[in-house]
């Protein structure tokens, strides 16, 4: 990894030259303004007390374009205090080029820890995936949101989609999720897959793989979500019923996967696909390093 | 003299919005707040710190009639916050109570709009006591099971008063509950039964 120069994934990270304790002059702690902090303050605040409701924020321009996680950035720079340790992950990994980058920049704006360990992290953020290991209740998960209603894609009016979520009415969701049915014979939909949250609202779970669902029911932390180019808050509370959309004779079930990890030999992980070669060979590896390297490393003790 | 805002503005607003968040998304469990704040009475320092923290130009605040009828308290929260007051509880973004016997009932504050339900009220009670077990029984997203707590004082029927505000989901209002140093949350989504 350090021919890369990404940084080794183990543990607490060093802090880089001139990133000890101390946060970049001339940028107030967490680089957003206090004004801006409140705003947001507020918005996650109405976001946890009507649970899958999309608050609108005034999103800020950010340091890195849209797309890049603006959304969850601006969101843990407004929960952020001095005594967190902030763990970033990109598709599960702690080293991709979002995770790394991101990391870095709290480190050098406000000088937190930074971890790659889930069990060591007060704030995860994410990008489309949940940790395998189990949440706790210390914890606050911090999603990157690109789009974040769930109707979009069947009514583009931000002003009908507001109805239709003050309506409750999700019947066209279904039928979405129906003529999955009747042209593949089961719901194809395999990530962003819609849930309803504590029985009231229908929330894009952020493109999360289908897998990860059932880790947002009843999950002990707090989740967090922020869209920064669409400029949405909104968070489910721990201990919230969380349940994707489904039909009684069709019930939601999520990915499986024949064989184990290659690398650790886990089942019951999410699994990415590495091509290993030109010729078609290929391997399956967890998606969520920590857990894959902790194993390992568990197994060569 | 006008009474010092947080010694260290970042990490204190800091400090207190994760404890009011924590408290929010764990409803009925109170969380420590000091503040090490010095407003001018009957203003407390927790209703002073969650004021400075949460509420600024952009946050209509109302006044309740304790804290109203103490013009250095107004004066305080302008310095420090630059938030207008309101006369008017229906245009409150957040409202200060600190006598919660006579708090008003809760429908007469913002309760906001089917497609915008975060333009309700927020209340910020200054109590005696947080207290748990026995008293109010609290189910509903945040809340592992049940959990109890007891508030002293509460407004004259309160549980009824929470079952009203619950009733038009998502529309409502939003406690925040303060006691000398501790915080917990009452947010709309919580069911409260007596007993």
């Amino acid at each position: 990894m350090s021919a890369t120069g990404i940084p080794e994934r183990v543990g607490h990270l060093p802090p880089r030259k001139g990133e000890e304790g101390s946060s970049e002059a001339g940028y107030n702690f967490a680089y957003l303004d206090e004004g801006t902090k409140r705003m947001i303050r507020r918005a996650i605040l109405k976001a946890i007390a009507v649970p899958g409701y999309q608050v609108p924020f005034a999103s800020r321009e950010m340091p890195m374009p849209y797309g890049w996680g603006t959304g969850g950035v601006q969101v843990t720079a407004a929960i952020l205090g001095r005594a967190d340790v902030l763990k970033v992950i990109d598709q599960g990994a702690d080293d991709t080029t979002n995770a790394v980058s991101i990391r870095r920049f709290f480190a050098r704006t406000s000088g937190v820890a930074t971890t790659t360990r889930t069990t060591e992290a007060t704030i995860i953020q994410t990008r489309h995936r949940i940790p395998e290991t189990p949440l706790s209740e210390g914890q606050t998960l911090v999603y990157q949101v690109p789009i974040p209603e769930p109707l979009r894609f069947l009514e583009p009016r931000e002003t009908e989609t507001r109805q239709l979520h003050a309506l409750a009415e999700y019947g066209a969701m279904h039928v979405k999720l129906y003529e999955d049915i009747s042209r593949h014979g089961h719901i194809a939909t395999t990530y962003a897959y819609p849930v309803e949250v504590a029985g009231r609202y229908v929330m894009d779970p952020s493109p999360t793989p289908k897998f990860d669902n059932p880790k947002m029911d009843d999950c002990p932390a707090l989740q967090l979500f922020g869209a920064g180019r669409e400029r949405r808050i909104y968070a489910v509370p721990p201990y919230t019923r969380v349940r994707s959309l489904d039909f009684e004779d069709h019930p939601f079930r999520v990915q499986e996967f024949t064989a184990p990890c290659a690398l650790c030999g886990a089942r019951g992980h999410y699994l990415d696909e590495v091509v290993t070669d030109d010729s078609g060979g290929r391997m399956y590896v967890c998606s969520d390093t920590d857990i894959c390297e902790t194993r390992v490393a568990e197994a060569t003790r | 003299m006008l009474a010092a805002g947080f010694t260290d503005p970042v990490h204190d607003a800091q400090g207190t919005f994760r404890a009011v968040m924590d408290a929010l998304a764990r409803p009925g469990l109170s969380r420590p707040l000091a503040p090490g704040l010095a407003p001018p009475a009957p203003l407390t320092p927790e209703l002073a710190a969650v004021a400075l923290t949460l509420t600024d130009a952009d946050t209509p605040v109302w006044l309740d009639a304790a804290l109203a009828d103490v013009p250095e308290v107004a004066a305080y929260l302008r310095f420090h916050t630059g938030a207008p007051l309101t006369d008017d509880p229906a245009q409150a973004a957040f409202a200060l109570i600190r006598d919660p016997a006579r708090c008003p009932p809760l429908d007469r504050f913002a309760q906001g709009t089917p497609a915008y339900p975060d333009t309700a009220t927020t209340l910020v009670l200054a109590l005696d006591a947080i207290t748990p077990g026995e008293g109010l029984r609290l189910t509903g997203p945040g809340i592992k099971g049940a959990v109890r707590v007891t508030l002293t004082p509460l407004p004259e029927g309160f549980v009824a008063q929470c079952a009203g505000n619950r009733v038009g989901f998502p529309l409502g209002v939003d406690l925040i509950l303060t006691a000398p140093g501790r915080v917990a949350g009452l947010p709309r989504s919580t069911a409260v039964t007596e007993g």
